[in-house]
């Protein structure tokens, strides 16, 4: 570790904090898009449900590090200027709304249908219906779910080193490039991601089990 | 936004993107074959009665779950050369893969495990198996012909994943997307033409899969319905 200083860790340290930046980042657009796809298909008209499930295979069917450099070339080909963090954060927007939407469509659908059935025999309509009886139960179901989801938002946005965005993944890739101790320096990031993922894998585990707890 | 798509530069390329392709599936099935070796081995010390062995494996489930492939590829590749321990790009990107998938699916059978009712354990035990015979023979089948969606699932993720073995020079499909498009400067072009690639493949995998799943559970086959 003598070959590693104090300006590394500070660099290191600064990836760290654009590794969380951008996951959040990820987690906004990516969960504000998914729960339009979650809407879309569960509430939408037909060609909505076809339209999103076309989403969903399309995009669960390609992978990130083709849809970054699709976002980051692309994109000024096309006459839109992007930087690294812009084009990351649209790409992986992209790629987590086709995942949490999934997840959310199954949440709402698992809500159980004699629920829409007693709101209905309440007279209420049909906003009223998905906004104070279905979604509610909707969310506490799709709570531990969507924090596992939130590890692996954290695990992809390593990727946005290939387009050159400077977050953890990257930093350790430069420092290596002037230290070339790349075990170490390796072993150093993973668990710094791991620091980061932890927590959340074991909470996600911990709402799955009161949850269940809770349904018994 | 009066862009000119123009598919035939990157396209003239198509014998670098076919082996590319190539390169991709045989990762994945490697890696999909070992892996899933690893992950019943795992899922099995996980479950087992050996305390130690039992928290080994969770360790490993744990570390592997919860840190990024790309990281792993780079330990793999990098970290062991500088350990004195070189290995090609392609070997690398293989051991990183089944290191990765084999927690994953140690993850998924395990829970297929734990499905198992108590009281086809305690009628295997009845009927004088042994504990392997009763693994093999009552608890594993059933097992992972349960979790089989899951585990499809899984393995055609791993196939999309193997594109990150392009950042450790390992030729494989999103590699040669990436020379391309520096050679003919026709990214978006390129990359679509690779993410259908990876369409198709991941319908190839499923497609194999569900062969496997044919000659694997016979019973499926004939009754029509899973377990």
């Amino acid at each position: 570790m003598g070959f590693l200083n104090a300006s590394h860790f500070q660099f290191l340290f600064n990836g760290l904090l654009w590794t969380v930046g951008l996951s959040l980042l990820a987690f906004a657009g990516g969960g504000l898009l998914g729960f339009a796809v979650a809407l879309g298909s569960s509430y939408g008209p037909r060609w909505s449900r076809l339209a999103v499930s076309l989403y969903i295979k399309l995009i669960q069917g390609t992978p990130l590090l083709v849809l970054l450099p699709l976002a980051y070339f692309g994109l000024p080909s096309l006459g839109f200027d992007v930087a690294p963090l812009t084009a990351a954060a649209l790409a992986l927007s992209i790629y987590v709304s086709a995942y949490l939407g999934e997840i959310w469509r199954g949440c709402i659908e698992s809500v159980p249908r004699t629920q829409a059935e007693a709101a209905e025999c309440l007279a209420l309509r049909w906003h009223q219906r998905v906004w104070h009886v279905i979604l509610p139960q909707a969310v506490k179901i799709a709570t531990p779910p969507t924090v596992g989801f939130m590890v692996q938002i954290v695990k992809n946005t390593s990727l946005a080193s290939a387009i050159g965005f400077v977050e953890l993944a990257r930093a350790g890739q430069i420092i290596n490039n002037s230290t070339f101790e790349p075990f170490v320096i390796f072993v150093i990031v993973a668990a710094l991601y791991f620091a980061l993922c932890y927590p959340l894998s074991v909470l996600s585990r911990r709402l799955e089990r009161s949850f269940h707890v809770a349904h018994r | 936004m009066n862009y000119a798509f123009d598919f035939s530069a990157p396209l003239a390329y198509w014998p670098d993107l076919l082996a590319g392709a190539w390169t991709t599936l045989s990762l994945s099935l490697a890696s999909t074959f070992f892996g899933f070796l690893v992950g019943v081995f795992c899922a099995l010390a996980n479950t087992g009665r050996s305390r130690w062995l039992a928290r080994l494996a969770g360790v490993y489930i744990e570390v592997i779950r919860n840190t990024p492939l790309l990281v792993q590829v780079f330990i793999v590749y990098f970290g062991l050369a500088s350990l004195g321990l070189q290995v090609g790009a392609f070997t690398a990107a293989i051991v990183a893969l089944v290191v990765n998938v084999g927690a994953y699916t140690s993850e998924i059978v395990r829970a297929g495990i734990e499905s198992i009712p108590k009281s086809q354990l305690e009628a295997a035990e009845c009927m004088g198996l042994s504990r392997w015979q009763t693994l093999r023979h009552v608890v594993l089948p059933p097992a992972i012909e349960r979790v089989y969606p899951a585990l499809s699932s899984q393995y055609v993720l791993l196939m999309l994943a193997s594109s990150i073995c392009s950042q450790i020079s390992a030729e494989e499909l999103t590699a040669v997307a990436n020379r391309i498009q520096s050679d003919t400067f026709r990214s978006v072009e390129t990359y679509l033409i690779v993410a259908a690639a990876y369409l198709a493949m991941s319908l190839v995998m499923r497609g194999a899969l569900w062969l496997v799943a044919m000659v694997a559970f016979p019973r499926r086959r004939r009754l029509g319905t899973p377990l």
